[in-house]
């Protein structure tokens, strides 16, 4: 469980645009690997930047061969998320996970099936925990802080 | 690019069917066949060493040392057997200076434990900064025991061990010099025998990783004349689960076991126990049998090779890899020995040598990004910090990729690595 000292003002953690959902889309609808990362890759430059001042250890994931990093707030029982990571690609498979789960409510992250949403991306083999992108124990951290609500 | 290099001169004898003993790298991954890159974190196995094991299995299988029955002679003799193939195979005076342990990391582990009664408070133990962690951690560890001082040895800017500050650090007497004899990270060889040879002048005593030359280079401990050197056989093709430990046998014989138990006793009693004799008594439980048996296959297999013309290949082909990678445009790379050096037996044409492994970067990217690109097109490499953190600091690097290779590496898995990293730069860039 991640328990940052210091972490962005509320105004930060907002839904998602239009733009990244359509780009998920776009990554499921690539025909080969090559178009598939170059859209993940886009998808990770349309995410928010974190400022450089909360790139700090104590947000950092652990498990990830890059450095990533993850906040959290809830806003009338639904979860936001602003992570970043310096690593493009993995920045772009974070971008993929807070799609899925930005803005949602505690039940809906709970019971979101991560391994069929990569499955259905193409992607599984990204999610496996022998790979040091950190995916899986992204997801995890995702979902431990809706565990958190109310501590 | 430039046309390819022809490698042709190096290979007088038949590489292909040197390599078609790796059943592994048979195998396609999706539509590429797999290129494996990454022989320095584990080497693929010969056909060999694979049916050694399971016919130990199949027919031989018993405990060593203790019953006497006929299977437990038999394994027992097949297990003993290969000590006295390592002792011939690096060179040792006599074989109960080979230890069998799990691998380098508890080998070195060892050694850092056993000497803690040796060792008093402002003792200095020099470190080499190439070295991987488990040749720091455990010295960390005996440091905070007996309240001994870490310093390490720094490299020049080319990432090469700094012989003049080396010298240095020798005026403050230190009582061990641990070293890599090459680095995991950047492949770059130390000149050991001449390292060693200053460290026991003043009076330490020496520890070589030898990890990572023990596949490619011949290895004689007594030239090195280093106290204590080890391996691991998985990558030397042979398997997990098994690594030496050689001590010269009066340094040896003062370690403190840091497992106890098992056939390292001569007597038990609840009042007191009397250990045995080396090498048993650094050999507590029951070993991994079945791996020092197919580390032995390892070694034959080796020993049945033209190990000079192999190494010749080896280092062309590195060669070649440099080259590949330099042409390419937009990599930069660490480490690559270009300083004229003298007095190491490796290094005949007057220069420094780097050894199984290439360090680079894509320029401006993210060493993971390029790993993730390059998996998709069934290229192995590593890419990360390659447990060497202090090493990537001295560098500045958050991390970078390694390309290593091994005896069955070819021209054809350089080119196909090559066209794959073309590929990632024009995704990335």
């Amino acid at each position: 469980m991640l328990n940052p000292s210091t972490a962005p003002s509320p105004q930060l953690f907002s839904p998602l645009s239009d733009e990244l959902v359509e780009a998920v889309n776009l990554i499921e609808q690539a025909n080969n690997w090559q178009d598939k990362y170059r859209q993940i890759m886009l998808l990770g430059k349309l995410l928010p930047p974190l400022a450089p001042e909360f790139k700090q250890a104590d947000a950092q994931v652990k498990g990830c061969e890059s450095q990533a990093w993850l906040y959290h707030y809830t806003l009338n029982g639904r979860h936001f998320y602003l992570a970043d990571s310096d690593a493009r690609i993995v920045k772009g498979l974070i971008g993929l996970l807070l799609v899925a789960c930005q803005g949602k409510t505690t039940e809906q992250i709970q019971q979101f099936d991560v391994k069929q949403y990569f499955d259905r991306l193409g992607l599984s083999g990204q999610l496996s925990p022998s790979r040091t992108n950190g995916l899986t124990a992204l997801a995890q951290a995702i979902v431990a802080y809706t565990q958190d609500v109310g501590t | 690019m430039k046309p390819a290099l022809s490698l042709s001169s190096a290979v007088l004898f038949d590489h292909q069917a040197l390599r078609d003993q790796f059943p592994a790298l048979k195998q396609t991954i999706g539509d590429h066949p797999l290129c494996y890159l990454d022989t320095a974190a584990t080497s693929q196995k010969p056909q060999a060493v694979i049916d050694a094991m399971t016919e130990y299995y199949q027919l031989n299988n018993a405990n060593v040392h203790r019953a006497a029955h006929q299977l437990s002679a038999r394994a027992t003799q097949q297990y003993e057997a290969v000590r006295q193939q390592v002792a011939e195979f690096i060179h040792a005076q006599r074989q109960d200076e080979i230890i069998f342990t799990h691998g380098t990391t508890e080998s070195i582990n060892m050694v850092a434990y056993g000497l803690t009664s040796q060792i008093k408070p402002n003792d200095v133990i020099l470190i080499d900064t190439a070295a991987h962690h488990a040749n720091i951690v455990p010295w960390q560890e005996l440091a905070k025991r007996t309240g001994a001082v870490i310093k390490p040895i720094p490299l020049t800017t080319n990432a090469q061990l700094d012989i003049t500050a080396f010298d240095q650090l020798l005026a403050l007497k230190p009582k061990v010099v641990t070293l890599c004899h090459v680095s995991n990270a950047l492949g770059t060889l130390n000149p050991v025998n001449e390292l060693v040879a200053k460290a026991k002048a003043v009076g330490a005593l020496t520890l070589v990783d030898g990890a990572q030359a023990i596949a490619h280079l011949p290895v004689d401990v007594q030239l090195i004349d280093c106290d204590f050197y080890v391996f691991s056989g998985h990558k030397m093709y042979g398997p997990t689960g098994v690594g030496v430990l050689y001590g010269r046998y009066t340094e040896l014989d003062k370690l403190t076991p840091m497992l106890t138990g098992g056939e390292m006793i001569k007597t038990v009693s609840f009042e007191q126990t009397e250990f045995g004799a080396l090498p048993n008594r650094l050999e507590a439980g029951t070993p991994a049998i079945a791996e020092v048996i197919g580390l032995g296959a390892a070694i034959h297999f080796l020993q049945q090779l033209p190990r000079e013309q192999i190494l010749a290949h080896e280092q062309q082909l590195l060669r070649y890899l440099q080259q590949q990678l330099q042409q390419l445009g937009a990599i930069e790379l660490y480490g690559i020995a270009n300083d004229k050096h003298s007095g190491d037996k490796h290094c005949a044409d007057g220069q420094r040598h780097n050894i199984g492994a290439v360090a680079f970067n894509l320029q401006g990217e993210h060493h993971q990004d390029v790993g993730i690109l390059l998996d998709q097109q069934a290229v192995a490499v590593r890419c990360g910090h390659h447990c060497a953190m202090p090493l990537m600091t001295s560098l500045n690097l958050g991390g970078c990729c390694r390309a290593s290779i091994g005896i069955y590496t070819n021209k054809q898995d350089v080119d196909q690595f090559i066209h794959a990293l073309n590929t990632v730069k024009g995704l990335l860039l």
